[in-house]
């Protein structure tokens, strides 16, 4: 009874929705390009560097990557609230503070992942590159490189955990209609409200977002194993 | 025994020298009191059973790892090395090669990697992932790297172990090619046919010990050690059982 309206909703464009679309892909676009940064880096670092206390920290990054999005947003909450360390930069229900919810929500989940790729790459090209007295830039550059395939999936994945999460950024975005709120967090306030085809609207069209996300995934992979061997 | 395994013709310019060299892993002792120059000439090639030290040895003289007790001195500024089971980069052939000369900091432009692979033979798959090559493919592959960074010496880890005899050939006419050009060889090998193809001099290791070094003719003909002995005579004790 309730689906027609839904596609009606998503064939029409209804500009709110679309809104919240734009939103939604634009906050998660950008924390996973923040924590793509800090993820591989810290992947590439922890991969190639030995120190005291490194195994701590790999185990350390491991459990983060499951770190619960309420307690993100929870901590995320009281470091931005007025009284916060943070607070006066003002940021408290914003998209910025979304972003930096998602972006710690996923640089974990990027670092340990990449961590282990680069690793095990590294592995298998250590004897090669010590032969050719590989300088140490170039050694992380081509490992980057090599590995380019299995770390852009890493990236999708950790865009793809963000995207799903709601706990965080309904904490520290608020939902403030027409400025913080996202996807996931109108499919909750919707169908309290019981505004079904809106919610149902969203659903479909996040789900369809995750199935390309994934498809780009396993294309990726594909053209990898045929171009790169 | 000094003027046993030099050659008449060698030039006498040390590249390589070892003296009382020691590997240990653990309790391991892997090599023990190895002393030797390599200089200048035909190619040196390393003999000895499994587990002899072979693999070792290279290792120490191209400065993987270090000794645990004495010196390894070497002109560590153009060595090259080819294991037994190369590792290819996830990338074209070409694109092996260009690696091979940016880290050795030579100009990787087409005509080098273009001449690096003709070198091999590989020019017609320059543009294959390398990874999809066959396994004699992929050690011509790993001589052409090899071979494009211009060493002084060239190591070989029993580079043909696991080939058949056609590239087995081809990989065995690049290096006498490489040699010929002046870039000196030193290969491990358990195969003694291929030793008698290819060796000037050999050195023969057992139990991590250097136990023989003598020109290949003097070798083959007349093997000093027991051990050395022992060896080839088990490959002629082989052969005839093969063939009746
Ligand atoms: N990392 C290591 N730790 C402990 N023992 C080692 C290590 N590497 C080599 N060995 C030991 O050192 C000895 C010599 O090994 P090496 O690989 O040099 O022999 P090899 O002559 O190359 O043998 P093969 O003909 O089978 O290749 C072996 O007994 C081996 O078990
Ligand atoms: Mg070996």
């Amino acid at each position: 009874m309730d689906e027609p309206s839904a596609f009606q909703l998503i064939l029409s464009g209804d500009p709110q929705l679309l809104a919240i679309v734009r939103l939604s892909l634009s906050v998660t676009l950008a924390a996973t390009l923040v924590a793509g940064v800090l993820g591989l880096g810290l992947g590439a670092c922890l991969a190639l560097t030995r120190f005291p206390g490194r195994q701590g920290l790999v185990i350390a990054l491991n459990a983060l990557m499951g770190l619960p999005p309420v307690v993100v947003g929870l901590l995320v909450f009281l470091a931005l609230s007025r009284s916060g360390p943070l607070g006066f930069l003002g940021l408290l229900f914003t998209p910025q503070a979304m972003i930096i919810a998602q972006t710690i929500l996923i640089t974990p989940i990027i670092a340990a992942l990449s961590r282990q790729v680069i690793e095990d790459l590294w592995a298998e090209y250590k004897d090669e590159f010590t032969a050719m007295d590989v300088p140490g830039a170039m050694r992380v550059r081509a490992l980057l490189w090599d590995a380019r395939f299995s770390l852009v999936t890493i990236l999708l994945a950790g865009f793809g955990r963000a995207a799903a999460e709601v706990g965080a950024v309904m904490i520290v975005g608020g939902n403030i209609e027409g400025f913080t709120r996202m996807m996931t967090t109108s499919i909750a306030l919707e169908t309290s409200k019981g505004d079904l085809p809106l919610a149902i609207s969203l659903g479909i069209i996040l789900i369809a977002i995750m199935f390309c996300v994934n498809a780009l995934a396993w294309g990726v992979r594909q053209w990898s194993v045929r171009h790169a061997g | 025994m000094q003027d046993r395994w030099s050659y008449k013709d060698a030039a006498p310019q040390t590249l390589l020298r070892l003296y009382n060299a020691s590997l240990r892993y653990g309790a391991v002792d892997v090599l023990q009191d190895v002393s030797l120059e390599i200089s200048a000439g035909g190619p040196v090639i390393l003999m000895g059973p499994n587990g002899s030290g072979k693999t070792s040895l290279l290792k120490l003289m191209m400065g993987l790892v270090a000794p645990s007790a004495g010196e390894v001195h070497c002109a560590r500024s153009r060595v090259s090395f080819v294991f037994q089971k190369s590792v290819m980069l996830r990338r074209s052939v070409a694109a092996n090669v260009a690696f091979a000369l940016q880290a050795a900091g030579l100009p990787a432009n087409d005509k080098e990697i273009h001449a690096a692979l003709a070198q091999v033979g590989l020019s017609y798959l320059a543009q294959r992932p390398a990874r999809r090559l066959s396994g004699g493919e992929q050690q011509r592959l790993a001589l052409a790297r090899a071979l494009s960074r211009n060493p002084a010496i060239l190591f070989l880890d029993e580079p043909t172990a696991s080939l058949d005899p056609a590239q087995t050939k081809a990989v065995e006419d690049i290096v006498m090619a490489s040699a010929a050009l002046g870039v000196k060889i030193v290969m491990s090998t358990h195969d003694i046919g291929q030793a008698r193809r290819l060796a000037s001099e050999v050195l023969f290791l057992a139990g991590g010990r250097l136990v023989e070094r003598a020109a290949a003719e003097s070798f083959f003909n007349l093997p000093e050690s027991p051990e050395a002995q022992r060896f080839l005579a088990g490959d002629l004790v082989i052969s005839p059982e093969v063939k009746s």
